[in-house]
């Protein structure tokens, strides 16, 4: 079992991604810097938060034109496991990986705290090891989070529940208080119709020690460890 | 006409800010004529902002030297061994002027700038803290609206500006504080301090060595953006036309600069990189007659090489441009393609524009010609330096206005719900929200959970404290025992988390030093931070200073910001403000111990604790008076209650800790009670005091003497603390309990505060946003 953490020029949260995989869950890990095109080896890749190249033009407008994504793609069809946090959810809208885009958030201020979210869908690489329901307290640090699509695309998302995540108030309910940017029906992650890719603006690797006052993103990272044991590796051409 | 032809005239060097003394210096230094060219070398090297020619002099009087001491003043940023084999590396700096012209980029460029002075070091920042003034933000009798609703503007745009380029780089946002006083309405403070970390061994000088070696330039192309903005910017009053300077801004790009972090340090681990330094004020003329002055050494550097993002410029456009997110840097001979391939890598430019040389000039070649050629050592380190005259302002401190006192058994809440309400009290969450305060997940306490900011360095059990702190509205009153305070202070936040003071940087705010007034500020100022790191063990490691914070003549209160860094050596015995447990009793440690008996209530009108009351932020929010004294401040108390705090975190004997200081033990015990219900909790205190404290009810609960912090612990730990304590001569009483009810404070038996702690959190949770969005919405 290998992961991988794609490094762009501007990403700032690889480290903490590493660090989550690699120190914590005690993972073996690399780095896969994004002019290369070869992801032959990995079986689960991370596209970390941060400001890829600058987030110029619009976030994730121009890494989605790197040479990393093209590889990405190509592990993403043969069903190898990707997680966008944050940044890299931005990005996996740019590349057309996942639907809908990510606006700027309704008060038009980049956001940092902890905020509530609840697992919509446990039949996910991501959140199998989860509660349906299940409240978790994880980390938001963005400007661009307030999740967008059309009428049709959300239809397609609830009718396939590819909804993984929602905002929530801190006992579950859905309250309009605790959107913290404006999202369309409070997503905060969602997922492709295969379930193999997901995005959320969350940060589940800011939330797995209990010195950083919330151990609640381990949930995410142990449901891929156990998937990955789980699955047979992904067919990388 | 080339710049070679223009004429040097008298007036030529006055608008160049050099007096005729100054360039009587030149022409017998240079033993001719300056060129153009050359006389704006001379210019910034020696305007006040790079040079330090009026404060020199006094901050030799500081204590720099201690064992733990890797690199003291005098480099890009001083380093301190931490332990494990890591140093520290941290230094604070002002981007005022530029704030106040262009606050979004002039903060973000503070920002970087102090950055790239710690990772020029070859140490990855960890941490940023800014210490923020501002005019007021709420309507003031005899304000007007236009001031308020511009001191907004300057707010939120500085605060854009500092998440907009630490956010990006990926650096976390981690601490600071903001002050509100009317001083700085015309002249906001933007201090910036940086950490950052570094394995001891492998730390990088900006000293060039081997003549012959090749000089490289790294980063963004230059530019004719913040031409002068060290001398014209940072080193002036401020008038009327100020705003014309918007151009001497620079633009910062933190993509930029968080490439140019990555490719540094992975340069630097080739081995293939002599000496570093980053091109801050004064742009390449400093980095490189600087580099080769602390060498002993010459450079010779040709400007065609330069990358230049117009077209067109001069040698003196090229050599004064502040463009930001450049380097200089000195490679081994042979080794520059290692280099090289690096910044390739990260897709930056990198090019070798000269060599080290022998001779000791600074020769700069531009177009075929020599555009200037000046002898390193007396550019960089002869600048005049001036013992300016000092004055003592006549206005006596005592004859100030002085607070009336309510009666005996007054109620104080609505009193209470006032000063919770005011900006400088208030909640900054709306402000540290805009950070990202946890990128590196390093942050063990986000801000408003600790007295400091607490990062964690991965792979050992250590983690390292910081903390800022200056009153400017008690350095007004009486600069050295203002200056004592702010030390004080700082060291006894980082002492409250649990971690031991290691060593300390400042940012010296003051008025125009060429006022006998601002000076004598200034040495009084030094004069009490060096007695006060004296008597707690803290050595000054570096700084800044920036003078001329002057708008209209008028000089701001004198600001001097101290920036204490703490040690701890096991994280996990980090303390934080919040109550955790209902039952807690509440403990007031008092560093005075016995000695802090109360001056009596009679005559209380003359009395020493009502002079100082009149300085507290109670008497200026609440009762409208500005005036008397700081606290009298006891160091040896500071030091015990330092000592204390140290060594109940380390044996786990507290289960919160926090220092009074704006707003006294009244607004000390609702941050406690605040931060509390910011997770699961949600507890509230009770709190029953004597009139052993202090004489009358306002005093006791609003007075901010120092040397003092509330601790909360469980029953069993009350004989352990009562001998930790009295071991140090350290008082400590049992005040109070945390409960979940409402949030009490009687005094002599007598209830004086009583409220619902959720109602008051949400008076100080939220006066900042609405202020702001009040200015929104004009």
């Amino acid at each position: 079992m290998k992961f991988g953490v794609v490094v762009f020029p501007g990403s700032n949260c690889d480290h903490d991604a590493f660090h989550a995989v690699g120190t914590v869950l005690e993972k073996p890990v690399e780095f896969i810097w994004h002019q290369s095109e070869n992801l032959a080896g990995f079986d689960a890749v991370i596209l970390p938060g941060g400001f890829s190249y600058g987030d110029y033009l619009r976030t994730g407008a121009i890494a989605r034109f790197s040479p990393v994504m093209r590889a990405v793609e190509k592990f993403a069809r043969s069903g190898g496991l990707v997680l966008g946090i944050c940044n890299g959810f931005q990005i996996l809208c740019e590349a057309g990986l996942l639907p809908g885009a990510l606006m700027r958030n309704t008060g038009l201020r980049f956001i940092c705290r902890h905020v509530h979210i609840r697992v919509e869908n446990t039949a996910t690489p991501f959140t199998s090891e989860a509660q349906r329901s299940q409240v978790l307290r994880i980390p938001i640090a963005h400007a661009e989070g307030n999740y967008r699509c059309d009428d049709a695309t959300l239809v397609e998302l609830k009718r396939h529940d590819q909804i993984v995540f929602r905002y929530c108030a801190p006992d579950g309910s859905l309250d309009p208080a605790a959107n913290p940017n404006g999202s369309l029906d409070a997503i905060a992650g969602i997922c492709n119709r295969q379930r193999n890719v997901i995005g959320m603006m969350p940060h589940p690797e800011r939330a797995v020690e209990s010195e950083l006052d919330s151990t609640d993103g381990l949930v995410v990272f142990r449901s891929l460890i156990v998937s990955l044991e789980r699955l047979p590796a992904a067919k990388v051409s | 006409m080339l710049e070679t032809e223009i004429k040097i005239t008298p007036r030529l060097v006055a608008e160049h800010g050099l007096t005729p003394d100054e360039y009587a210096r030149i022409l017998k230094i240079l033993g001719r004529e300056p060129n153009f060219t050359e006389l704006g070398v001379f210019s910034v090297m020696w305007s006040e902002h790079c040079s330090y020619k009026s404060s020199r002099i006094h901050l030799k009087r500081l204590p720099t030297q201690a064992p733990q001491v890797l690199q003291g003043p005098g480099e890009n940023a001083g380093v301190v061994d931490v332990g494990d084999g890591l140093a520290a590396a941290f230094k604070m700096e002002s981007h005022n002027h530029p704030s106040y012209v262009e606050p979004f980029q002039g903060a973000a460029t503070g920002v970087g700038g102090i950055l790239r002075d710690v990772f020029t070091m070859g140490a990855r920042p960890i941490a940023v803290l800014d210490s923020l003034r501002f005019g007021s933000i709420t309507p003031q009798p005899g304000l007007a609206p236009e001031i308020v609703a511009r001191n907004r503007r300057l707010l939120d745009g500085v605060v854009r500006g500092i998440a907009h380029y630490g956010n990006c780089f990926g650096v976390p946002t981690a601490g600071g504080e903001i002050a509100f006083e009317p001083g700085y309405s015309g002249n906001p403070l933007v201090n910036v301090l940086a950490l950052g970390v570094a394995p001891k061994d492998k730390l990088f000088f900006a000293k060039a060595r081997g003549a012959g070696n090749p000089v490289i330039y790294v980063g963004a192309k230059t530019g004719r953006d913040g031409i002068h903005g060290a001398s014209l910017l940072a080193s002036a009053e401020f008038t009327e036309e100020s705003q014309q300077k918007r151009p001497n801004v620079q633009v910062g790009d933190p993509f930029l600069e968080k490439l140019l972090l990555e490719a540094c340090l992975e340069a630097m681990a080739t081995g293939a990189v002599v000496a570093i330094q980053d091109m801050g004020a004064a742009g390449l003329t400093s980095s490189s007659c600087e580099m080769a002055s602390r060498g002993g050494l010459g450079i010779d550097i040709d400007l065609d090489r330069v990358p230049q993002r117009e077209t067109s410029m001069t040698a003196y456009e090229m050599l004064l441009s502040e463009s930001q997110e450049r380097m200089l840097l000195v490679a081994e001979r042979g080794r520059e393609q290692e280099v090289l391939a690096v910044f390739s890598k990260w897709g930056l430019d990198a090019v070798e524009i000269g060599r080290v040389t022998g001779d000791r000039l600074m020769r700069v070649r531009h177009r075929g010609r020599i555009a200037a050629e000046i002898p390193a050592q007396p550019l960089a380190d002869q600048a005049p330096i001036y013992d300016r005259p000092r004055a003592k302002p006549s206005r006596p401190a005592t004859a100030a206005p002085r607070v009336p006192l309510a009666p005996p058994g007054t109620d104080l809440t609505q009193k209470f719900r006032h000063l919770l309400a005011a900006p400088a009290i208030a909640s900054k969450r709306w402000v540290f929200e805009q950070y990202d305060h946890m990128v590196r997940t390093n942050t063990l306490a986000v801000p408003g959970a600790a007295d400091a900011a607490l990062v964690r360095l991965k792979g050992t059990r250590r983690a390292l404290a910081l903390a800022t702190a200056g009153n400017g509205r008690w350095c007004a009153l009486d600069p050295r025992t203002g200056a004592m305070h702010a030390v004080a202070e700082a060291a006894r936040n980082v002492a409250a988390v649990g971690a031991r003071p290691w060593a300390a940087t400042n940012c010296l705010n003051f008025g125009n030093p060429e006022k006998p007034e601002v000076m004598w500020q200034f040495s009084e100022a030094v004069d009490g931070i060096a007695e006060a790191c004296r008597a707690l063990n803290i050595p000054i490691t570096g700084g800044n200073v920036s003078f001329y914070n002057d708008t209209l003549g008028q000089s701001i209160d004198p600001t001097p910001i101290l920036g204490v860094l703490g040690l701890l050596e096991d994280a996990s015995r980090a303390v934080k403000m919040a109550f955790r447990t209902e039952g807690d009793l509440i403990i007031l440690l008092d560093g005075r111990g016995s000695a802090a008996s109360p001056t009596t209530v009679s005559g209380a009108a003359n009395s020493d604790a009502l002079l100082e009351f009149s300085s507290s932020e109670y008497a200026r929010t609440v009762a409208g008076v500005v005036g008397g004294t700081p606290p009298a401040i006891d160091l040896a108390a500071e030091s015990r209650l330092i000592e204390t705090l140290v060594a109940l975190a380390a044996q786990r004997l507290v289960s919160s800790a926090h220092d009074l200081s704006d707003g006294g033990l009244a607004v000390a015990l609702a941050e406690s009670v605040f931060a509390s219900s910011a997770g699961e909790g949600g507890f509230s205190a009770e709190v029953a005091l004597r009139s052993d404290v202090a004489a009358a009810a306002e005093l006791a609960l609003f007075g901010e003497a120092g040397a003092r912090a509330i601790v909360s612990a469980p029953q069993a730990a009350l004989a352990p603390i009562e001998r930790l304590a009295a071991q140090w001569g350290v008082a400590a009483q049992v005040i109070g309990r945390v409960t979940r009810g409402l949030f009490q404070l009687s005094f002599d038996g007598a209830s004086v505060l009583s409220d619902n702690p959720a109602s008051l959190r949400a008076i100080w949770a939220g006066a900042i946003e609405r202020a702001v969005l009040e200015g929104a919405a004009e």
